[in-house]
C-alpha cells in the first residue's frame, strides 16, 4: 500500500478539508433557517426580524437604506474605534494581567491578598460594570475602555497565575543551587515556564475583551460597533443591528485569530522540543 | 572512561580544588510544628571527609530529601547545624540559602525544558557572574565531550535527548559549577536495569575524576554498595541513624564485584536493617491508613 503513506499535498487547500464543509453546511443551515423563520413562519417576533438576503443586501450596498455598509466611510470609522478599544483594553489587560498573574503565583503573600477579592469579582459580567465605570471616570473612552478591560484581565492573570503555579518546584531550586537570583528566577524560570499557559490567556482575553466590548460600547456615544447595534436598535435599523453583530463577530475572530497565530510561532521551542533530532 | 580525564582539569580550571568536608550535628525537622507535626528528622548526625562518596538508604518517608534539601538550603531546619569545611552552615538562626557550592541533581530531572543542553550547562557559570559567556561555553563543551562526546548534542533541547543522556547533562551541568559536595536525590530512580547499569559507570567516572564529595539518596541498596565509600541507613521516620557502613571494596567497582564474598558479607548486613526498617514503616502505613 504505498500511497497509505504518501503525504497528501492537498492538506494545505480548506475544500479539501472535510472539517471546511461540515462548518460551511453549519453556517447554510443557518441561514436557511434564519431566513425560514423570517420568511415562513407566522411567528410575530420572528417576522419583525430582517431576513439574510436584506441584511446582505444591505451590507454589500453601494446606496445602504439605513447608512452602514462596506461601501461606507462611517463603516469602518466603527470598526476603528472599536478595535482601538479592545487593543488598548487587551495591552491594558497583558501590563497589569501578567505581572500581577506572576506574583500571585510565586509569593504567597500576593496570592493571599488578592485571589479571593478576585476570585468575587471575576463572575460578574461585564454590563453589570457599566453603571460604576460611568461613575468612576470622567470621560467616555476610559469608561468604554475600562468595561472592556474587566473581563481580559481576570483571564491574563488567572492564566499566569496558573502557569506560573504548574512550574514544577525543582526548576525554581535547580535555578537558586546554581547560583540565580530572584531576579534570574523570573526571567529564567518564571516567564519561560508560564509561558505556553500565557499565550493561551492571550487568546481568551483578546476574545474576551471583543465579547465585553458591546457592554462597553453602550457607553460611547457617537462610534463603535456597539454603539452602533444599540443605536440601530434605538433608531429602529433592524439590518444594521445584524451587519454590526456580523462585523463585530468576525472582526474578534480574527484578532483572536492572529494572536494565536504569533503565538505559535514565538513557542518555536515548544516545536522544536517535539521536532525530530538527538 | 578514557577520554574523561580532561573533565577534572575542565571542572577545577583556575580554581583550587573544593574541599568539601560535610558535618551535620544533631539535625531535626519537624513539618507544621503547630499542627500536624511531622517529625521528620529525629537528631540526625553524620560526618563525611572530602572526597566521601555517601549513600543514604532508607524506607519512603523516611526524611531523606528533607536532608537533602537541609544541606541544600531549600528547606530550614528545626534544630541542630550543619557544617561545610568546619563553617557553620545553617542552624535555627541561620537558615541556609541555596547557593553553587552544594548543587543538587532531582529525582524527576530539572534541566529547563527551554534551554539547549548547552545553555544549561553553562547556567551556572553565567549566573555567578565570573566567566565571560565564551568561556564559560568553552568550558561547558569541552565537559560535555569528555562525557562520552554529548558535544554534539550541545544544541539540542533536553526533550530530545534519552533520559540517561538527560541525567548525564544535569550532573555535567552541577559539576562545572565545581561545588564542594553534589547532591543527588534518586537520580536514576525511574531508570530501567540497562541505564541504571550505564549510568552507575558514568558516576563513579565523574567521582573518580573529579575527586568531589557525594551525597547520594537512593531506595535501592544494591545501587548503594555498588557506588559508595559509605552506606548510612536510615530508619523510618522519624529518620535517624539506623547502620553506618563502610563499604571498602576497591576502586575502579565492577559489576562482578557483586558475586564477591566481601560484597555478600556486607549485603547480608544491611539488608536486615533496610527490611526492618521497611516493615516498621509498612505496618505503621496500615496504622495510618486506620
Ligand atoms: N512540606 C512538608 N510538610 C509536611 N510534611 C512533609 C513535608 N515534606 C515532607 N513531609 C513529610 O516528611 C517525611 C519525610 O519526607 P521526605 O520527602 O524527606 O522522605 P523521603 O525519605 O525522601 O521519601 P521518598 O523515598 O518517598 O522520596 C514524609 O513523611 C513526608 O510526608
Ligand atoms: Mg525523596
Amino acid at each position: 500500500m504505498a500511497d497509505a503513506t504518501t503525504p497528501t499535498i492537498t492538506r494545505r487547500n480548506p475544500f479539501a478539508n472535510e472539517g471546511f464543509w461540515l462548518a460551511m453546511l453549519g453556517l447554510g443551515s443557518f441561514l436557511l433557517l434564519w431566513y425560514a423563520a423570517v420568511k415562513w413562519t407566522p411567528i410575530q417576533a420572528f417576522n419583525r426580524l430582517p431576513d439574510p438576503l436584506t441584511v446582505v443586501r444591505e451590507w454589500l450596498s453601494p446606496t445602504p437604506s439605513y447608512g452602514i455598509s462596506i461601501f461606507t466611510a462611517d463603516y469602518y470609522v466603527h470598526i476603528l474605534y472599536s478595535t482601538y478599544r479592545a487593543l488598548a483594553a487587551f495591552t491594558l489587560a497583558i501590563l497589569l494581567g501578567v505581572p500581577l498573574g506572576i506574583f500571585m503565583g510565586w509569593k504567597r503573600s500576593v496570592h493571599q491578598y488578592a485571589y479571593s477579592l478576585f476570585s468575587l469579582l471575576r463572575p460578574v459580567p461585564p454590563l453589570a460594570w457599566v453603571p460604576i465605570a460611568i461613575l468612576l471616570f470622567p470621560g467616555v473612552e476610559p469608561a468604554v475602555i475600562f468595561v472592556t478591560f474587566l473581563v481580559a484581565f481576570f483571564a491574563m492573570t488567572m492564566n499566569t497565575y496558573v502557569g506560573v503555579k504548574a512550574i514544577p518546584e525543582d526548576y525554581f531550586r535547580a535555578s537558586a543551587c546554581l547560583g540565580g537570583t530572584n531576579t534570574d528566577i523570573l526571567w529564567d524560570v518564571i516567564i519561560p515556564g508560564a509561558m505556553p499557559s500565557i499565550f493561551t490567556g492571550l487568546q481568551i482575553a483578546m476574545g474576551a475583551a471583543w465579547f465585553s466590548l458591546a457592554a462597553g460600547e453602550m457607553i460611547a456615544a457617537q462610534y463603535g460597533l456597539g454603539f452602533l447595534i444599540w443605536e440601530s436598535y434605538n433608531l429602529i435599523q433592524y439590518p444594521t443591528i445584524i451587519i454590526g453583530m456580523a462585523t463585530l463577530g468576525l472582526v474578534g475572530y480574527l484578532s483572536s485569530a492572529a494572536v494565536r497565530m504569533v503565538g505559535n510561532r514565538l513557542m518555536a521551542w515548544r516545536e522544536q522540543r517535539l521536532g525530530t533530532g538527538g | 572512561m578514557r577520554d574523561m580525564l580532561d573533565l577534572n582539569s575542565a571542572a577545577a580550571a583556575g580554581k583550587p580544588a573544593a574541599a568539601g568536608k560535610v558535618s551535620i550535628r544533631n539535625v531535626s525537622k519537624i513539618y507544621d510544628p503547630e499542627g500536624a507535626r511531622v517529625v521528620a528528622l529525629d537528631n540526625f548526625s553524620v560526618d563525611f571527609a572530602p572526597g566521601d562518596f555517601l549513600a543514604i538508604v532508607g524506607p519512603s518517608g523516611c526524611g531523606k530529601s528533607t536532608l537533602l534539601n537541609i544541606l541544600a538550603g531549600f528547606d530550614t531546619l528545626t534544630s541542630g547545624e550543619v557544617y561545610l569545611d568546619d563553617k557553620l552552615l545553617a542552624s535555627v538562626d541561620r537558615p541556609l540559602a541555596p547557593g553553587p557550592d552544594r548543587v543538587v541533581v532531582f529525582q524527576q530531572g530539572a534541566l529547563f525544558p527551554w534551554k539547549t543542553v548547552l545553555d544549561n550547562v553553562t547556567y551556572g557559570l553565567m549566573k555567578q557572574g565570573r566567566t565571560p559567556r565564551a568561556e564559560a561555553e568553552a568550558r561547558g563543551i569541552e565537559m560535555l565531550k569528555a562525557s562520552g562526546g554529548l558535544d554534539r548534542i550541545a544544541k539540542s533541547f533536553p526533550s530530545q535527548l534519552s533520559s540517561g543522556m538527560q541525567r548525564r547533562v544535569e550532573i555535567i551541568r552541577a559539576l562545572i559549577n565545581d561545588p564542594k559536595v553534589l547532591l543527588l536525590d534518586e537520580p536514576f530512580r525511574a531508570m530501567d536495569t540497562v541505564n541504571k547499569v550505564t549510568m552507575h559507570r558514568h558516576l563513579l567516572d565523574i567521582f573518580r575524576i573529579s575527586q568531589k564529595t557525594i551525597m547520594f539518596i537512593t531506595h535501592d541498596l544494591e545501587e548503594a554498595l555498588f557506588l559508595a565509600d559509605r552506606v548510612i541507613v536510615m530508619t523510618t521516620r522519624p529518620g535517624t541513624v539506623k547502620l553506618d557502613i563502610k563499604v571498602d571494596l576497591p576502586r575502579p567497582r565492577t559489576r562482578e564485584m557483586m558475586a564477591s564474598d566481601a560484597y555478600i558479607a556486607l549485603k547480608e548486613r544491611t539488608v536486615m536493617a533496610v527490611r526492618e526498617e521497611a516493615q516498621k514503616a509498612f505496618e505503621r502505613g496500615e496504622k495510618e491508613m486506620a
